[in-house]
């Protein structure tokens, strides 16, 4: 007995519809066409103008019905366009093969994006606040400087490893909040950052303010720090890195995209949303919390593996309060939930700022009155995560997509 | 050890301890009347400082100096600019977000923090490097063998504990702190008898931001020192100290507050080769202590509302 109205068909609506595919393909170029022109933008002016223009393109997409069709069908052919997007992320590193610095703002927003989808699994859909990203992120750059430092294991390994410790340190630090409610993992989450801190400032072991070296990436005999040549291609030692880190992307945005569509993700929205209903329909608060905690610790600490590895060096100042809220910023910014708003935010807060001058200083300022604007006047983010609809699978008539 | 010594260390324990009670309390506070956590807590301790060292320095500037009116000046300054900048907080952000999500007030508030810090560090001339303090205290100390304190010392504990008791008087023996009770226990009741639930609510946080702005110029009195980031840790210290004494009364925070600072007092006693690890160890101490008493040494007590 659905009584779900078919929408009404429209004139432009219809003509789009016909080409889905060519659609996103389109959209999803252009997107990334813009975002490869920020990354690399020199001028302040260009900077700006793209600005300009994004601002106009999600005014767009927000606001017109035009906009609104093109996005519904961007995230109801959700996995193709995501194909594009990898296609697209790549070609971006292969265009700017011997760029340096393109290529390191192109990975560190990959792997900044990815933390955030690890930070996105705890806050977003398992309703854990974590206030230590950034010092989750440290961990597992330490760790690989340890393990490349003191242990020959297979460097594919180490991030493997900087996954495992970073997220079984997260659930030891997680257990005594389990037994709490409200917002004790908040002041857990914010003490551990700040004794990890001190911690690595004053001890000797890992190098005190200073720090420890970290050995580049080297994979089966091919080491990253060293490539200046690609068969007939000269290229930059970052290409490398910049694949790696979108591919660590991608693995980590497929891995928590099924475990949000699994009854994975149906458990941690019920236990985030009513913790009493949640518990009377049978489902265990704590094991749930736990399991998006470790997950998503573990995914941090995989990315600031690479991200250790690609610099070269790693400090405890990383893992600050005022960088775990950085990280924060970008997913409340981004919209939470939403891994691709995550990546316009990483965008919007790490690439900008080193492309204006002007606002260097003032960039934790602008920063905070930016997600403060943002929770005020659009709790939701940018780009909204969009609701769990499970009303085309309830209408015999609607398409089941995926 | 030397008991003089032993006596000393006490003695600091204790000042820390008011200091960190005075900030403890307005969360506790802000707690109590809205069921928020206001993060920005700590970097009004560091406007109340810098306000100080403001009027301070004005007050040197304009008038005959004398050291007792340039320090009412100093803490008339803190006390204003404290009670303001906790109510701008409170009707600009915290009343519209009362009905959001948890995690979006306490992003909010750090972020409103970070307002507050970047501000001082850009506004203030060369606001990036600490500031000295002026010494406005008497400067003598008292000693008995190898116990010695600075009268400066003495009278910053007796200023501290006089005002947390007059915050305790004034929450239960005045009328406003009838209404913040009657506010903190039912806010809907509350209103539908007439009381001003916004007024109450911005006096509460005027309150609280008010003690601590005190306790930023009380701290910028005994280290002589001051800087922007100092409210960081602070906030977060107060807020430790708040939950682990238990949220729901005046006397947890307290009580949370003289608990944080022994356990910092006695790391540099026992491990005297680093007083760097005293914080590592206290926010240690605070992770285990959670994990024993959720709810806070004073159990709140409150049943679950479906």
């Amino acid at each position: 007995m659905s009584i779900i109205p078919a929408s009404v068909p429209r004139l432009p609506m219809v003509r789009l519809q016909r080409y889905p595919r060519m659609v996103v393909v389109v959209i999803v170029s252009l997107l990334f066409l813009g975002g490869g022109l920020m990354v690399h933008a020199e001028s302040q002016i260009q900077v700006l103008g793209l600005l300009a223009a994004f601002l106009v393109v999600f005014a767009f997409a927000d606001r017109t019905g035009v906009g609104q069709e093109i996005s519904a069908i961007c995230s109801d052919y959700g996995g193709f366009a995501n194909a594009i997007a990898l296609i697209g992320a790549l070609a971006i590193a292969a265009t700017f093969r011997e760029e340096h610095y393109t290529l390191l703002m192109l990975a560190t927003v990959a792997l900044f994006a990815t933390a955030c989808i690890g930070l996105n699994l705890q806050l977003a859909f398992a309703g854990v606040v974590n206030f230590a990203g950034a010092a989750f992120f440290v961990i597992g750059s330490y760790t690989a400087a340890v393990l490349t430092a003191y242990a020959s294991i297979p460097h594919l390994a180490i991030i493997v490893v900087g996954g495992l410790v970073t997220g079984v340190l997260g659930v030891v630090l997680l257990l005594p909040v389990l037994r709490t409610r409200g917002h004790y993992a908040a002041l857990v989450t914010i003490a551990f950052g700040l004794l990890l801190r001190t911690l690595l400032e004053v001890n000797d072991t890992f190098g005190g303010p200073q720090g420890m070296k970290i050995r580049s990436f080297s994979l089966f005999g091919f080491d990253f720090g060293r490539t200046t040549s690609l068969g007939p291609l000269d290229v930059s030692f970052y290409l490398p890195y910049a694949v790696l880190s979108i591919g660590l992307f991608a693995l980590a945005f497929t891995l928590v995209r099924r475990i949000e569509r699994s009854w994975i993700g149906v458990a941690l929205d019920a236990v985030r949303s009513d913790e009493t209903a949640a518990s009377v329909f049978g489902l265990s608060i704590a094991r749930w919390k736990v399991l998006a905690f470790l997950i998503g610790n573990a995914i941090i600490g995989a990315a600031g593996a690479v991200y250790g590895m690609m610099n070269g060096f790693v400090t405890p100042n990383g893992a600050g309060l005022g960088e775990s809220l950085l990280l924060l910023s970008i997913i409340v910014l981004g919209g939470l939930g939403n891994f691709w708003g995550a990546v316009v935010a990483a965008i919007v807060i790490l690439v900008i700022p080193e492309k204006l001058q002007a606002i260097q200083e003032y960039r934790l300022l602008i920063f905070a009155v930016l997600v403060l604007c943002i929770l005020l006047f659009r709790p939701s983010g940018i780009l909204p995560r969009p609701l769990r609809d499970l009303s085309r699978f309830t209408s015999t008539t609607g398409a089941g997509h995926e | 050890m030397d008991l003089g010594i032993l006596a000393q260390q006490i003695f600091n324990g204790l000042m820390l301890g008011v200091i960190y009670a005075m900030i403890a309390v307005g969360f506790s506070l802000f707690f109590g009347v809205l069921d928020i956590i206001k993060f920005s807590h700590g970097d009004v301790v560091t406007v109340g400082a810098f306000s100080g060292l403001g009027a301070v320095g004005l007050a040197g500037g304009l008038v005959v100096f004398s050291p007792a009116l340039a320090l009412a000046a100093g803490l008339a300054a803190a006390v204003a600019m404290g009670s303001l900048a906790g109510i701008l907080i409170g009707r600009l952000l915290v009343m519209p977000l009362r009905h959001a999500p948890a995690v979006n007030v306490l992003l909010a508030t750090l972020m409103a923090g970070t307002v507050l810090r970047e501000t001082i560090r850009l506004g203030v001339p060369n606001g990036g490097n600490p500031k000295p303090f002026p010494a406005l205290l008497p400067s003598g100390t008292i000693a008995t063998g190898s116990f010695s304190v600075g009268i400066d010392s003495v009278m910053i504990l007796c200023a501290g504990l006089s005002l947390v008791f007059a915050t305790h008087l004034l929450i239960t023996r005045t009328r406003l702190g009838l209404s913040i009770r009657a506010v903190a226990q039912d806010g809907e009741i509350a209103r539908l008898s007439g009381i001003d639930f916004q007024r109450v609510v911005l006096g509460t946080f005027a309150l609280g931001s008010a003690l601590a702005a005190f306790a930023g110029c009380m701290l910028g009195l005994y280290y002589r020192e001051i800087n922007f980031s100092m409210g960081v840790l602070l906030g977060i210290i107060g807020f430790a100290s708040a939950v682990i004494g238990g949220l729901g009364s005046l006397l947890g925070p307290i009580i949370g507050g003289f608990l944080f600072a022994g356990v910092q007092t006695l790391v540099v006693v026992l491990l005297p080769f680093s007083s760097a690890y005293k914080d590592v160890v206290a926010f240690a101490a605070i992770i285990v202590l959670i994990g024993f008493f959720p709810t806070g040494l004073i159990a709140e007590r409150r049943s679950e509302r479906v």
